[in-house]
């Protein structure tokens, strides 16, 4: 594959990867997405869950993020996600901690406000387990 | 004049200070280090977010039903300043900087008839301000960044921030923060972030909204979960640049403060080592003169 699509994955903290790839895919809101190099302009959520990044024919790296937005160009494509761990970085540690916060959210949830700030921190949590096992 | 005991104790005790200050100097420089690194990586992820915010913005303009946290509640009665300062002083001007341009700012647009709310974020902007502007005051923050501000922290502001927007408690919204430039200067930036300000390079983001972007879902569930992201991103940067202008004023702050005390030790020590010949001088005039008498 000749031409590659120039992928960018930021992080609120950092910019985490800027590198040429040949394709990646990423759990949009509506569905996962491959994008490629001359994809459609396109600007869409994410959904917590795993980017996969093709490179060489092979998957050259798996990351988790917990949700965000990117943006598709013709030459590139910019992921802006809330958090990102390369997936061979999550710990079962972490998952235990994560639900933990998410299961005591949802118990102390009164307003619709705050439970769909718990819904969202369990589907974080419940997207991080699938992406552990 | 003071007798050589007094001067000896006020030598000691300005050099122990100048102990304090220098130990105060190489802690803000180290802290400072970090900080600004902190603050220049969270600069690419802003920056974005407004590319991204820009595009979606330029698609939506002149369309109705577009959020109110863009476009704005259609009036301008009553502003919120946020007031980003440090909890701690020593700092030089950079605590009373930010102070005066809020209190210049909030008395300009009570002139104009309009309603101020002061939200203070950090120890010293609270208490600045509360003695002249105490009644427009509303609950802050303290205690933010104590080790690396977080997203987290910044998140919990910008919760508040666009509570109370969405309960109709005030229509625009201002940040007055510390800008870093160099470790010796910082800039007081005024930032609206309530109503969005539309990039002022309206013929780019035109050009790049002619490229016809689709949406997924629609561009307004997008720019529903975007604002408040933005919103976010936008408060991270402040405290981000806040802290990293704290610690570069402090530094520069505790820099010439030891080098006042050098000073002063130098002038101290002359004066003690002229008294002390003045009074070994008298000492022998006496003995020589009483010497002579016989």
């Amino acid at each position: 594959m000749a031409e590659k699509i120039k992928f960018e994955l930021v992080s609120p903290a950092k910019l985490l990867l800027s590198s040429p790839v040949d394709m990646v895919v990423v759990p949009g809101g509506e569905g996962d997405f491959g994008a490629l190099s001359r994809h459609a302009p396109m600007i869409t959520t994410v959904r917590p869950g795993v980017i996969d990044v093709h490179d060489g024919g092979k998957v050259s790296s798996r990351i988790f993020v917990a949700g965000g937005f990117a943006e598709v160009t013709e030459e590139r494509i910019t992921v802006l996600a809330e958090e990102a761990i390369p997936v061979n970085e999550l710990t079962a540690d972490m998952l235990a901690a994560r639900k933990k916060v998410a299961k005591e959210a949802i118990d102390d949830a009164k307003s619709d406000a705050d439970k769909g700030k718990a819904a969202r921190l369990l589907a974080i949590a419940e997207a991080m387990e699938t992406a552990i096992g | 004049m003071a007798s050589l005991k007094d001067l000896r104790m006020k030598i000691v005790s300005v050099k122990s200070t100048r102990k304090i200050t220098s130990a105060m100097k190489m802690v803000a420089a180290s802290k400072l280090r970090r900080a600004q690194t902190a603050a220049e990586a969270a600069r690419p992820f802003a920056e974005r977010m407004e590319r991204m915010l820009g595009t979606l913005a330029a698609s939506l303009v002149g369309q109705s039903g577009a959020p109110r946290m863009l476009t704005g509640t259609g009036a301008d009665k009553v502003h919120l300043l946020v007031a980003v300062t440090a909890d701690r002083g020593l700092c030089g001007g950079f605590n009373s900087s930010i102070v005066r341009a809020t209190k210049h700012l909030a008395a300009d647009l009570l002139k104009q008839g309009k309603t101020v709310k002061i939200m203070p974020v950090g120890r010293k902007a609270r208490e600045q301000l509360r003695r002249d502007f105490g009644q427009y005051m509303i609950e802050g923050f303290e205690q933010l960044g104590r080790k690396g501000i977080v997203f987290a922290e910044a998140d919990q502001v910008a919760n508040a921030v666009a509570g109370m927007f969405d309960a109709g408690d005030f229509d625009v919204c201002t940040v007055i923060y510390n800008r870093f430039k160099s470790a010796i200067a910082q800039e007081v930036t005024r930032q609206q972030v309530i109503p969005f300000p539309l990039p002022e390079t309206t013929g780019k983001a035109e050009a790049g909204a002619k490229a016809i972007y689709e949406f997924e879902p629609g561009e307004e569930e997008i720019l529903a979960e975007l604002l408040p992201r933005n919103l976010a991103t936008q408060m991270f940067r402040a405290l981000l640049e806040s802290q990293a202008s704290e610690q570069g004023a402090r530094m520069t702050a505790m820099d010439n403060a030891t080098r006042n005390a050098g000073d002063m030790i130098n002038a101290l020590a002359i004066k003690y080592n002229r008294s002390r010949q003045a009074q070994i001088t008298k000492e022998l005039i006496e003995i020589i003169s009483g010497a002579e008498a016989l």
